[in-house]
């Protein structure tokens, strides 16, 4: 861990004696190392305004996806009178209008966070452990386990993603365990690549050979000490690529293969008032900009996560 | 023996080779496997009991899996894609009659991407952390956290229904398009071989705003990359050489520095490129632009299982293609490769 | 000397600004160089690179001095033209290692007539470059001035950087370890070239290293510093006869052939010395 230099408002605000804890040279446990590393990335990383900003960001979105029923007056997918109150505009009682089925935008947007949220979290749970496990076992095997899960790896890689995810979600039919499963496929090589890379820095180091040597298996080596060590750049990629993949699922759900109406879901809505955008703005913006900044917060948190877990510029 | 560079171009055949069949596999697994009977994903709703037997034939759906594999295989290296079954054409002719549209649209994306980004990312890499780099960063954050779709909706309501600057969806105005003779493909092109020049004009104002969109999309990455690729080499020995030389600080920049980064730049170029035409799923879809694109998106609401596939092998093959090409370049190039 | 000192420096002092304060990285060095080979030696840290790229403007830091003349100009507060003027021309430096100093994507050849093009006509490059590749004693400079840098070896690069550096005639020239990144055997033939080179020129030389036993027979004189001021200041014929206890330290702790030993002695450091040296 780099910057492990004492400043910032976050040192600067804890208080004495933690901070001595914290900080000490001669930690007496395990637990306190680790909690004095993780203070210390916490605070570099907080140094930075814009990764607040995207953290801020992410916070909202979470917190927008727990509270959803305290912050939304009408439900995202009960209409209320389907003639009268179509295409409201924004402001009064529905504060960013209604659509063409009477629903209000803004409490879409709010429940359209929960599905935003499934789907990433879900993606990153296939795609991850799979490319990791991949990715090690070729690093940690070498000879032709290496070499054939590699070619599997680069042949994946070369893929284009979108095209194929929206090929997959075409032949599966829409709907949301599709649209995860077909993101997620295309999804795993990077993981592997660095899985890979972060086990061939570590396979031949002596505490290993040191395990080795003490009988632990092969599983029992890659599980406790191999994958640990590709945390740090996993976090930082899994959390870059959450930013393409909200993009890609919305654009999934703009061409009507994510979840069906009426659930939720920021692509579909676009798509949704693409139709009738000359003169109901409202329908189609409002989510594309929903889009647009958890993206946004994905890609401020990655790149500060990147400065302090992974620096390689500064 | 083998000339060296035939061996080269051997390798970089059997590498092609090799990710296409990958490719396939994958098409394959897709078209023939996940729909719960294959035929019906080949045939229309209501086809007769012999139009269904023929297709079980023609499926080689007698044989076992992996024979059909090599059948498809087979047939896929022959151009035999399959039958679309929205327009009844085979599905290559189609493919062959969109996809210029694709590239002359994704080409001058990228030409913009190229031609804005990269200086973009060697000033904010020269005048890094002052305000100047950091809007540029900004600019760059911006684009690639937009999904493209929607602004290319928003550009549209801005620019061509508020303001009326520009033109709206499609390539020419709306039903123009049948009195241009196809030669090439490319409505700019084909515009002037017509002798038509309004046509030509009015092919360009089209152009304007998704090449403008498919441009920004890529100058955002492309920037952020040549800034940090050029970061990387400003910081290295033999730039304090010349600076000892008193070599001037463009000449550094731009002989010393950008020699050094110009084979991995045309790496990102490439996968701009690539991902431009990926992309193109979305953004011919918002204008109405016939190309590749707007049919594989035409097919899904079509149901036309075939032709997604076969767009989606094509557009796999290109971007193979190009990937497969920037390798080959790579190693051209950089000196100590070779 | 009646002539005047190649350099003059005064009370040099060299400053970083870190997140941590500020760094005083070279503190209140003075020296004067005329026509001789300088050496300055100090460990890791002690400051003589620092002082070397203040002596070209090419140091990141705040430099302050009292003196700071270079042929009797003032080298402080140069603008950027003024600098370009003198770098690649009158001063120069050799680094470290050819493998990183050197530009990958070009070749020597134009490496060389890109610096030789300051002094020289475009008709003249070519010529120049080659001479000055036999005068650095390369073998095939034909094929050299074809080459990339990743085809030589380090000994070869070296020597090309040198004839970089010496090809506009410098008045004077640093090194800044060149001899570092080299086998001991090639070391000595690089540095008998950069010798002869130095005394047919009459120029100035400032070598930098760690080795205070290699300096001694290559050098006139030895600066020795350490935590950015200097220890001490000696003849290097008279190195022997050293005073200061970190310079008799530097030379105890190296291994001799002549003088075998049971236990190789540590540097025992003092905090005395990072004290504010008074001249």
């Amino acid at each position: 861990m780099s910057n492990t230099v004492s400043t910032g408002w976050v040192i600067a605000l804890t208080p004495p004696q933690w901070r001595g804890w914290l900080l000490t040279n001669t930690p007496h446990s395990r637990w306190q190392a680790r909690a004095g590393r993780a203070y210390l990335g916490w605070a570099a990383f907080a140094r930075s305004p814009l990764s607040m900003l995207g953290l801020a960001i992410l916070v909202a979105l979470v917190g927008m996806a727990i509270f959803a029923p305290l912050i939304t007056v009408y439900s995202p997918v009960v209409s209320g009178d389907t003639v009268a109150d179509r295409f409201l505009p924004p402001g009064g009682d529905h504060w960013l209008g209604t659509d063409a089925h009477a629903w209000d935008i803004w409490s879409r947007i709010v429940y359209g966070s929960r599905t935003s949220l499934l789907i990433i979290f879900m993606v990153a749970i296939i795609a991850a452990p799979v490319g990791v496990a991949i990715g090690t076992t070729a690093g940690y095997l070498g000879g032709w386990v290496d070499t054939a899960l590699m070619r599997l790896t680069d042949a994946f890689l070369a893929l284009p993603k979108l095209v194929l995810a929206l090929a997959f979600a075409a032949a599966l039919g829409a709907g949301m365990e599709n649209l995860i499963l077909a993101i997620a496929i295309t999804s795993w090589p990077p993981y592997a690549r660095i899985a890979r890379a972060e086990t061939l820095t570590v396979r031949n180091t002596d505490y290993i050979a040191a395990a080795q040597m003490s009988g632990a298996s092969s599983f029992r080596i890659l599980l406790g000490h191999i994958m640990p060590m590709c945390m740090p750049s996993l976090i930082v990629r899994v959390t870059l690529d959450m930013a393409g993949i909200i993009l890609t699922a919305a654009g999934l759900g703009f061409l009507g293969l994510g979840v069906p109406l009426p659930q939720p879901e920021w692509g579909s809505m676009v798509a949704d008032g693409r139709n009738d955008i000359l003169n109901q703005w409202w329908v189609c913006t409002y989510p594309g900009i929903a889009i647009f900044i958890v993206s946004l917060g994905f890609n401020l948190v990655g790149d500060g996560l990147r400065d302090v877990l992974d620096p390689r510029e500064q | 023996m083998i000339p060296g560079w035939l061996r080269s171009l051997g390798k970089v055949l059997v590498s092609i080779a090799i990710t296409m069949f990958g490719l396939l596999l994958v098409t394959f697994v897709i078209s023939r496997m996940l729909p719960a009977d294959p035929v019906l994903a080949i045939v229309s709703d209501h086809a007769s009991e012999e139009v269904i037997a023929a297709a079980r034939v023609k499926l080689g759906l007698n044989h076992p899996l992996p024979v059909q594999f090599l059948i498809y295989i087979w047939q896929v290296m022959q151009g035999d894609l399959g039958i679309s079954l929205r327009t009844n054409n085979p599905i290559l002719t189609d493919l062959a009659h969109v996809f210029p549209a694709t590239l002359e649209l994704a080409t001058w994306g990228i030409v913009i991407g190229v031609l804005l980004g990269v200086p973009l990312g060697v000033l904010g890499a020269v005048r890094k952390d002052s305000w100047i780099d950091n809007v540029i960063r900004f600019i760059g954050l911006v684009g690639y956290s937009m999904p493209i779709f929607w602004l290319g909706i928003m550009g549209l309501l801005i620019f061509y229904a508020k303001l009326d600057w520009l033109p709206g969806p499609g390539r020419l105005d709306f039903g123009y398009e049948d009195m241009v003779t196809p030669i090439t493909g490319i409505m700019t092109i084909d515009t002037l071989l017509n002798n038509d020049t309004e046509m030509f004009w009015n092919a360009v104002s089209h152009l304007i705003l998704p090449a403008a969109l498919l441009g920004y999309y890529s100058l955002a990455y492309i920037s952020r990359m040549t800034r940090s690729l050029m970061l990387s080499q400003l910081r290295q020995e033999y730039v304090l050489t010349a600076r000892v030389k008193g070599v001037p600080e463009r000449r550094i920049i731009w002989k010393h520095a950008m020699g050094n980064i110009m084979v991995p730049l045309l790496t990102v170029i490439a996968l701009s490129y690539g991902n431009l035409l990926e992309g193109s799923v979305l953004t011919e879809t918002v204008f109405t632009w016939r190309g590749i694109g707007l049919y594989i998106t035409d097919s899904i609401f079509g149901q036309d299982l075939p032709a997604v596939m076969g767009g989606t092998i094509v557009v796999g093959f290109v971007y193979i293609l190009i990937n497969t090409l920037t390798d080959v370049l790579y190693r051209f190039l950089d000196p100590r490769a070779r | 000397m009646t002539d005047k000192p190649i350099l003059d420096v005064e009370k040099l002092n060299i400053r970083f600004n870190t997140p941590t304060g500020i760094n005083h990285v070279v503190r209140d060095v003075s020296f004067t160089l005329g026509r001789e080979k300088l050496a300055i030696v100090g460990e890791s840290g002690s400051g003589k690179s620092q002082t070397a790229r203040a002596i070209l403007g090419l140091t990141p830091g705040m430099v302050s001095a009292q003196k700071l003349e270079f042929n009797g100009r003032s080298l402080l507060g140069l603008s950027n033209a003024e600098w370009r003027e003198i770098r690649g021309r009158r001063i120069t430096m050799v680094m470290q290692d050819p493998k990183y100093s050197l530009n990958p994507v070009m070749r020597i050849g134009d490496q060389l007539m890109e610096a030789a093009a300051r002094t020289n006509a475009r008709s003249a490059l070519k010529s120049r470059a080659m001479e000055m590749l036999e005068a650095v004693k390369i073998r095939d400079p034909e094929r050299v001035f074809r080459a990339w840098p990743h085809e030589l070896s380090g000994g070869m690069g070296q020597r090309v950087m040198i004839a970089m550096m010496l090809v506009t005639e410098p008045e004077l020239l640093i090194a800044d370890e060149p001899t570092s990144a080299l086998d001991v055997t090639v070391r000595l033939q690089v540095l008998a070239i950069l010798d002869d080179l130095v005394k047919t020129r009459n120029m100035g030389l400032v070598f930098i290293s760690h080795d205070l036993n290699l300096v001694s027979t290559f050098c006139d004189r030895v600066l020795v510093m350490y935590a950015g001021q200097i220890m001490e200041e000696l003849d290097a014929k008279h190195l022997q006869d050293a005073k200061h206890p970190y310079t008799r330290g530097l030379l105890a702790c190296t291994p001799s052939l002549d003088h075998p030993v049971e236990v190789l002695p540590t540097l025992q450091r003092d905090p005395s010395w990072m004290a504010p040296v008074s001249r």
